[in-house]
């Protein structure tokens, strides 16, 4: 066993990768996680900010039954994937969204309904379809053999127009999600802005479920970024730590997949609660440290207007 | 009614400071704020109606009155937000909603989700940016004078308000006083000439009731800005007030405060005995004051539906 052998596990690193790469499939299962990480982490670290993780979780699961469906009227799965998940996102957007919380449970209710039916009826499609139960395993749990280069070329023009349009609406969504009250005086089209990003939110679910399956999107939307926001509450840092973290877990688990018998969507999941686990730890302990530091200093300080009458 | 003397207008009163400041010139042409007859109704009810009102530049003017009656409503109608039903408003000489740029605004709220992990400075800077669409570019304070003047604009409310020691903490981890110092930081930040605080001193224990209260009328008086505060208790303001507001039972009573504030208004406000003192300084003391009630589960409304 190698306990202590520097260079030679290096060595075995490069081979393995040389080997990978030398079937196309595993070129474009990296090509595809590469794409879904960073539309994932970029979209899923506003998610995590506006407390959006349910619905998140929802068009990721309604992505089941949309490539469910799909496969049982013969059309393709990607299609399906987006139809579920951009309709579903649409369903959610009509359900008022305000700062009160009577709304914004009734909005979780609507969000669980959803969901619930959702399922259901892709068990039913996958049952109708006479599927097997690989299939079944791969639309729940996540695959990324037999990505075609097709595929990645719609995984890419969709995350193009996503990233594009997270670009464009930026920083109003950041106003918005953190202050909203303030944003709406402002005259920022809060509400637009949240049926905007459900719609996003929706494409990246489906993006994503294609990698992880239905089940374990939240591996990559949620993990990465609440990761990153608990080391540094910077939003310019934490963005693109969300970035590098989702590249980095995407990256670890298809290598990590490739030479295993199991899904890789349970490895992107176990890496990234791993992730997140060594982040919140960290910033636990970070807080406890820093609470112990003299800094109490300042809450009822006298003001600090230079010229007073 | 727009005649000097007409019984709504709320005018400055032993005033040493007249409003200056940079933009005190633009502002001396006109009331700030002001209602002709003016009603909102919501859901069918009338909230108010039949309310004049004038406020002239640079005075600091609260809005008083027991929940639910519509203050806050009045704060939505100044910023556009909310239309008035009748009559006719206008703000800093122009119509509600047209001159936000020239408003800062801190709404009634609750403290920030403890486990919201952005920074206050980040909150105080989407005062200045964050109706811009876009994200900012990297680095561009080092590339751009505008985006160096907006650093440059941010650090220096944030040293106003005497915040500089935790803005880089995440706003969920800080105090509730020292995130309303902060959110009105983010309201100056785009030097308004009109503040609309909607209770900033709620949830805040009373020396920090006393020190924020007394931070909105420096800045007030020193870069003469007229600032509308809705307050439930009287007692951390009452010294600084030029003029008082009371929005109760469907109307309106403006003036001075040494004029309203006495114990016939107090007591019929509150319909509990109420004795208004005066000390030697010139202050106002107001005793018996019910208890302030910000633990009523309803308070937080607003509004009916």
């Amino acid at each position: 066993m190698p306990t202590d052998t520097p260079g030679i596990p290096t060595d075995l690193l490069m081979a393995h990768l040389h080997h990978m790469f030398s079937f196309h499939f595993m070129v474009n299962a990296f090509r595809a996680g590469t794409i879904v990480a960073v539309v994932a982490g970029a979209v899923g670290w506003f998610m995590v900010l506006r407390r959006q993780s349910f619905a998140g979780h929802t068009l990721a699961v309604v992505s089941f039954p949309g490539a469910a469906g799909a496969i049982w009227l013969g059309l393709s799965a990607t299609l399906g994937y987006f139809l579920g998940s951009i309709l579903a996102a649409l369903v959610i957007a009509l359900v008022p969204r305000s700062s009160s919380g009577r709304a914004r449970s009734q909005e979780s209710a609507v969000i669980g309904t959803v969901q619930a039916f959702a399922l259901a009826s892709g068990v039913l499609f996958v049952s109708l379809y006479g599927g097997f139960l690989d299939s079944l395993t791969g639309l729940l749990f996540g695959t990324f053999l037999g990505i075609s280069d097709g595929q990645v070329v719609v995984l890419g023009v969709v995350a193009v127009v996503v990233l594009a349009a997270l670009a464009a609406m930026g920083r109003p969504l950041l106003f918005a999600t953190i202050d909203q009250d303030v944003a709406v005086a402002r005259r920022v089209p809060v509400r637009v802005l949240s049926v905007a990003f459900l719609v996003l939110l929706g494409c990246t679910a489906a993006e994503v479920s294609q990698i992880t399956g239905a089940l374990l999107v939240f591996a990559l939307l949620v993990m990465p970024a609440a990761a990153a926001q608990q080391i540094s509450p910077r939003p310019g840092i934490s963005f693109v730590l969300t970035l590098v973290l989702a590249l980095a877990i995407t990256w670890t688990s298809l290598a990590v997949a490739y030479s295993s018998v199991y899904p890789v969507g349970f490895y992107v999941s176990t890496i990234g609660f791993g992730v997140y686990v060594l982040a919140a730890a960290g910033r636990a302990l970070a807080d406890r440290v820093g609470s112990r530091s003299p800094r109490r200093s300042a809450p009822t300080a006298p003001t600090a207007l230079a010229v007073q009458p | 009614m727009t005649s000097p003397d007409a019984p709504g207008r709320a005018t400055a009163a032993g005033r040493s400071t007249p409003p200056g400041g940079p933009d005190g010139a633009a502002t001396s042409d006109g009331p700030a704020v002001r209602l002709e007859q003016a009603a909102v109704r919501l859901g069918g009810r009338t909230i108010w109606s039949h309310v004049d009102l004038e406020v002239d530049p640079g005075q600091f003017v609260a809005v008083l009155g027991p929940n639910g009656v519509g203050k806050s409503t009045l704060i939505k109608v100044l910023l556009g937000t909310l239309p008035l039903a009748e009559g006719h408003a206008t703000v800093l000489g122009r119509s509600p909603g047209e001159a936000g740029r020239d408003i800062g605004y801190l709404p009634q709220r609750r403290n920030f989700d403890p486990g919201l992990r952005v920074r206050g400075i980040d909150v105080v800077r989407l005062g200045s940016d964050g109706d811009r669409w876009g994200l900012p570019f990297p680095g561009g304070a080092s590339l751009f004078a505008r985006s160096r003047a907006e650093r440059r604009r941010i650090d220096e409310v944030i040293e106003l308000v005497g915040a500089t020691a935790y803005a880089r903490r995440p706003i969920g981890r800080v105090s509730g006083g020292e995130q309303q110092r902060l959110l009105i930081a983010q309201a100056l930040v785009r030097r308004p000439r009109l503040l609309l605080l909607d209770e900033p001193l709620d949830s805040l224990d009373l020396p920090n009731q006393a020190s924020v209260a007394a931070l909105i009328s420096d800045i007030s008086r020193e870069y003469g800005i007229t600032v509308l505060i809705v307050a439930h208790d009287v007692n951390p303001i009452v010294s600084y007030l030029d003029g008082v507001i009371y929005v109760a039972r469907g109307g309106v009573v403006s003036g001075r405060p040494e004029a309203v504030i006495t114990s016939e208004t107090l007591s019929e406000l509150y319909r509990t005995p109420i004795e208004v003192l005066h000390t030697s300084d010139g202050r106002m003391v107001v005793v018996g004051q019910p208890e302030a009630p910000a633990h009523h589960a309803d308070r937080h409304t607003g509004h009916p539906h």
